[in-house]
């Protein structure tokens, strides 16, 4: 699988998680699948409940809304995203304990280095597997 | 009656609660799943008691979290 994101979207999330620093920010992924590719249409920069530098939980009112708006559109929820504030992209045992849908994509950016760093994965029973993206 | 789960309606039989069509519905780790009937959010604690009606619009929304 290859996932592909606009590059408004790549830099939306990337602000979005610059803007919550120095905790962690988070928000949902919609699309499509093409096949083989996972095409994202929509990213929606959504509130960390938790309120944290280590953790995140997308706030459910925020959630709800989002799936309905995805619904309106003809989008399939396709994951969820969110910010490693100090540590690499890539999922922590935390995420991969609560990484509940294995169908899900799961896009993790960095800002641990001076430019941002997005990965994606998908993660099933424990398994993580990187996907490739495409940004632009 | 007829329920709207998660956007698609659908006929169930009368005299159903919230857990009870998670199990219909072969919900994965309930424990897991915020559930709203109408925009409102049922406490996973009330989950055995809250009854469904025809017409009610129902969501089951995976939590999605994580940590570093």
């Amino acid at each position: 699988m290859v996932i592909k994101i606009k590059q408004a979207d790549y830099e939306a999330i990337a602000a979005h998680a610059r803007s919550a620093l120095p905790k962690e920010a988070c928000g949902l992924i919609a699309g499509r699948d093409e096949g083989d590719t996972r095409v994202i249409e929509k990213v929606y920069l959504l509130t960390n409940a938790d309120q944290s530098r280590e953790h995140f939980s997308i706030d459910p009112k925020e959630q709800l809304a989002a799936i309905k708006d995805m619904r309106k559109d003809g989008l399939n929820p396709l994951g969820n995203f969110h910010s490693h504030p100090e540590t690499p992209a890539r999922p922590s045992e935390e995420d991969i304990r609560l990484a509940l849908d294995a169908k899900a994509s799961y896009l993790i950016l960095s800002l641990a280095e001076n430019s941002p760093v997005l990965k994606a994965f998908s993660i099933e029973k424990g398994a993580v597997i990187s996907v490739p993206l495409e940004v632009g | 009656m007829k329920l709207t789960v998660s956007g698609n309606v659908k006929e169930y039989a009368g005299g159903l609660t919230v857990r009870k069509l998670l199990e219909l519905e072969q919900v994965e780790t309930p424990e897991y799943v915020t559930v709203s009937v109408n925009d409102e959010f049922i406490p996973t604690g009330d989950f055995d008691t809250a009854a469904l009606s025809d017409g009610d619009s129902v969501e089951f929304l995976y939590f999605m979290g994580g940590g570093r």
